[in-house]
């Protein structure tokens, strides 16, 4: 299965160092993605990917993706909570991969969460139908 | 859900919030026999007699059983549908759910994409082994998460970035070389 145990190796010694990076860094940005039966049906394997995907991307060390099981909001679902350090959690609903290249270039590097992706907004809307 | 490998992702996702620490998922695709077979064996903490007849009955899923996934209610239907069979065995160490599907059925749903599936619960829970087991009439192809966590060691886990770029690259080469015809015995 692994052709090259070298590779490995390798890779171990880059990770060591980002490791070690994220934790001067201190605690970092926590993705929490629902994958209930409900939010793989409705697409949150793609938007989970896309995710870890920016992340790469852009290199950002101190962010980490999970997953979760039922939120409870099925008819909102794809649904990811974002968790940064001392501050409110924000809930976007009906996510998207395109969705979540604006959520991590904007909430995420710059922190200004992305209202009109956000429980709250869904919401209001409703409300004003 | 169109993919089977959507339902293999929410199979262990039941796996996962029992607790399992190893998930082992074997597809095996039997052309002579025409049978397309999925199984997802763990070691969690298993499901009790009277809540496996309920959560595959679709039509009762109140909020309690949610919990144990509406999964397995949308497979057994599917089994249903592609003129397969179903089980649920949690009778010893944890649980094996089976599903074995007719595999020239028009309604059965193409695997998809398997490599997707197991990224995201690689990423998503690093601290589970999954051994995954792909056999087809021209090979095998396994490959077990617990052989990468030997070598990169204790304190470097599975969904880094860089390892999990390593991850996606073996199960494409691995996958490729199965369907391409080459026989990969581990
Ligand atoms: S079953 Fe849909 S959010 Fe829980």
């Amino acid at each position: 299965m692994i052709k090259s145990i070298q590779e490995l190796e390798q890779i171990r010694k880059k990770a060591l160092e980002e490791l070690e990076f994220r934790k001067q860094q201190g605690e970092g940005i926590r993705v929490v993605v629902g994958m209930a039966t409900c939010g793989i049906a409705a697409g949150a394997r793609p938007v989970m990917l896309k995710f870890v995907e920016e992340i790469q991307k852009r290199n950002l060390q101190n962010v980490t993706v999970v997953q979760t099981g039922c939120i409870g909001l099925c008819k909102y679902e794809p649904i990811v909570e974002v968790y940064e350090p001392n501050k409110e959690k924000v809930t976007y609903v009906k996510m998207t991969p395109e969705k979540v290249s604006r959520v991590v270039a904007e909430h995420i590097v710059n922190g200004k969460p992305v209202y009109e992706y956000t429980i709250g907004y869904e919401e209001a809307k409703e409300a004003n139908k | 859900m169109n993919e089977l490998s959507l339902y293999i992702l929410d199979l262990v996702q039941n796996s996962i919030e029992a607790g399992a620490t190893i998930v082992k998922i074997e597809i095996i695709e039997d052309l002579v026999n025409d049978k397309f077979s999925i199984s997802v064996k763990d070691n969690g903490k298993g499901i009790p007699k009277d809540v496996i007849t309920k959560v595959t009955d679709p039509f009762y899923t109140t909020r309690k059983t949610r919990k144990v996934g509406l999964g397995l209610a949308l497979a057994s239907q599917l089994a249903k549908d592609c003129n397969g069979k179903f089980s649920v065995d949690s009778s010893g160490k944890g649980t094996e759910v089976k599903i074995e599907l007719q595999n020239s059925h028009i309604d059965r749903p193409p695997l998809g994409n398997i490599i997707d599936t197991l990224l995201t619960l690689i990423a998503t829970a690093p601290q589970v082994d999954f051994v995954y087991i792909h056999k087809t009439d021209k090979g095998v192809f396994a490959f077990d998460t617990k052989k990468l966590k030997d070598i990169l060691g204790e304190d470097v886990p599975l969904n880094l970035p860089s390892v999990l770029e390593f991850i996606k690259r073996e199960l494409s080469d691995g996958l490729s070389n199965l369907f391409g015809g080459a026989n990969i015995n581990d």
